[in-house]
């Protein structure tokens, strides 16, 4: 079966020759004027249309928009704030940068409909530190729609206002994370908070409600009001609406961005036909399917059970390539889809090389507020370090793994489990590889073998 | 502290923006960075006391957030993403390039004082690896041939000045 053609929804005008980021080229498209029809319209049935639509969150876990604002309390009396994550930090994830870079009136436009159905007044857009021109352009995006009365007070006549500003971060991962993210903006340290009692939607931003969502999943909502719920859930597939932008990265012979139905391709499509297959002469080894803290597959291994489709109940035996790229599907055969980020590996690479450089990021980038996050993450860097560059042992396998599976579920934010899946999986899926490391090594290796760490 | 009046004037605009001055110390220590090429102890002075707050509220940010530096680098700063995607397309090879082209470590100032190459971590453009960051700007599929030419362009530029 040949891959599906993309269907370009949030990438629409990406790459698109003549398109520029200005306000004016914006609205020669269409621009604003969903935002315009929205304000026609009560919030809560723009929060309605949300819920219908199914949209799941493109940050990483997948968390539908609708059910997540629907948690915002609103009985406080307090603000409601609205944070836009564009910190856009996992590994192997470059689809932000582009709306931002490209098509940053795309992401005002999905901000303000979102504040004006959730009655947020402020708003932060927080991006990462790494992205200067990005935070300049978005910047200059923002004045450009406060002079045109699109942001700001009374837009249009609505009488409703809403501020918007871009807080830039500088160089830590963690800040990804919501609550990390929230104590960043108030001047801290990005040191996740504990949930309970600290859930963003009750004690957010100044300890007021607070919704934050991926700078993706903000532009998708313009779409989702502009053609209704409803109309939403026809794109995709059943509890997984709408497009996926995966980036896909690493040893395929057209890396990028693709916008695709949610799952409507498989692996196998989207590495094969759309970008290129392997490079000349290798194969294709592993790859990992959803930014770097996703488990790993091999290819080869296969994965059997059941599946719902439709009202019924259908076996499936489908080696990785099988695969339909969407959140549920992912999740079932033991991994998940995250933030997008696909990052292949082929038959040159050797997976000690590949976790002890994966180890190594997890190591720079945990907080340190957890015990088993810091120093289970160093740990697992110098062993997967010393593995490649001295002495290994057998026996190392099993001590990786037993480090690894001392840190999810005790720790303050979801990067225990970030840091400890990607050796886990490593070694369930490439477990001889570990295990025969201190042999393998002696050999010689090809001259263009690449270092990784 | 001796800033620009430009610095100074945007110091002040931001601080508006949050409800909260403390909000405003990742904008500040950016703004001061920018000015004065690094963050010295008299800037998180300066900074705790427009901000209202301690020095250490300052301080322990400065020393979680990796692009803040407490100490000058050199003229221009040359960024190398380390992480896998970069790797797997031979980021460990522009790096060693970069430090060979200047005759210098990661982490170290240029004898001539014109470069400081740092191996920082994804830089969230991972399908045009290898990827370096020179100043502001990025470079993708930086490899040692390219590496070579960017390190020949700081060269003459430096020359102009
Ligand atoms: C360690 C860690 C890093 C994260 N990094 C990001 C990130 O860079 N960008 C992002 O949008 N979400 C990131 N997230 C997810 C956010 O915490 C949050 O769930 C997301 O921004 C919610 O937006 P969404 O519901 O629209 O996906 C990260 C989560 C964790 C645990
Ligand atoms: S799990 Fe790691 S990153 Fe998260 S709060 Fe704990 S130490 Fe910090
Ligand atoms: S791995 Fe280098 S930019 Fe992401």
């Amino acid at each position: 079966m040949s891959a599906p053609s993309q269907r370009r929804l949030i990438f629409a005008h990406i790459d698109e020759p003549g398109y520029t980021n200005d306000l004016a080229c914006y609205l020669k498209h269409g621009g604003y004027e969903v935002m315009k029809k929205a304000f026609t319209r009560p919030p809560a049935e723009l929060m309605d249309e949300v819920k219908k639509s199914g949209l799941r969150g493109r940050g990483g876990a997948g968390f539908p928009c609708g059910v997540k604002w629907s948690l915002v309390d609103r009985k406080s009396g307090k603000p409601i704030y609205l944070i836009v994550n564009a910190d856009e930090s996992e590994p192997g994830t470059f689809k932000d940068r582009y709306i931002i870079h490209q098509d940053p009136h795309q992401l005002i436009e999905g901000t303000i409909i979102s504040c004006f159905a959730n009655n947020v007044k402020q708003a932060y857009i927080y991006i990462r530190g790494e992205m200067p021109h990005g935070a300049r352009i978005l910047e200059k995006a923002i004045a450009e729609a406060r002079a045109a009365n699109l942001v700001g007070k009374n837009i249009l006549g609505s009488a409703y206002s809403c501020e918007i500003y871009v807080h830039r971060g500088a160089g830590a991962y963690i800040c990804g994370e919501e609550t990390g993210l929230i104590e960043s903006l108030e001047g801290k340290r990005a040191n996740p908070r504990i949930k309970p009692p600290y859930f963003p939607a009750v004690l957010g931003l100044y300890q007021c409600p607070t919704i934050v969502n991926n700078v993706e999943t903000l532009c998708h909502v313009k779409h989702i009001v502009d053609m209704g719920g409803e109309a939403y859930t026809k794109i995709g597939t059943p509890n997984n609406t709408g497009t996926r932008i995966f980036c896909v990265s690493g040893h395929v012979q057209r890396p990028g961005y693709y916008e695709f139905e949610a799952g409507k391709i498989t692996m196998g499509q989207l590495l094969n036909e759309v970008c290129g297959g392997p490079l000349p002469g290798r194969t294709f080894k592993a790859v990992i399917p959803g930014g770097s803290s996703a488990k790993i597959l091999r290819f080869g291994e296969r994965f059997m059970g059941k599946r719902k489709v439709g009202a019924d109940m259908v076996d499936y035996d489908w080696g990785v390539e099988d695969v339909p790229m969407d959140f549920d599907s992912l999740a079932m055969i033991g991994t998940m889809g995250g933030s997008g980020g696909v990052i292949v590996m082929d038959d040159s690479v050797n997976m000690v090389e590949a976790l002890a450089n994966i180890n190594a990021f997890y190591s720079h980038e945990s907080c340190g507020q957890c015990t088993p996050c810091r120093e289970g993450s160093l740990w697992m860097k110098k062993i997967t370090t010393r593995m490649v560059h001295g002495e290994a042992r057998e026996a190392d396998a099993a001590l990786l793994k037993g480090v690894a599976d001392q840190i999810p579920g005790r720790t303050i934010c979801a990067f225990g489990e970030a840091c400890s899946w990607p050796t886990q999986s490593f070694i369930a899926k490439f477990g001889d590889e570990f295990k025969n490391y201190h042999q393998d090594k002696k050999a010689a290796k090809p001259a263009d073998a690449l270092p990784l760490i | 502290m001796n800033l620009k009046p430009a610095t100074l004037a945007q110091i002040d605009e931001v601080i508006t923006h949050y409800p909260v001055k403390r909000s405003a110390t990742l904008p500040l220590l950016h703004l001061i960075q920018e000015d004065a090429g690094w963050i010295s102890k008299e800037a998180i002075e300066w900074i705790a006391q427009k901000l209202e707050l301690q020095p250490i509220n300052v301080y322990e940010v400065v020393t979680f957030y990796p692009m803040f530096r407490q100490k000058p680098i050199g003229r221009r700063h040359i960024k190398v993403c380390r992480t896998l995607s970069c790797a797997l397309t031979g980021g460990y090879k522009t790096c060693e390039a970069f430090q060979k082209e200047f005759g210098c470590h990661t982490g170290e100032v240029s004898a001539d004082g014109e470069v400081t190459i740092d191996f920082v971590e994804c830089l969230a453009s991972c399908g045009t690896g290898p990827v370096v960051m020179i100043d502001d700007d990025l470079h993708e599929k930086v490899d040692a041939a390219k590496a070579k030419a960017l390190s020949d362009q700081i060269r003459k530029e430096a020359l102009k000045k």
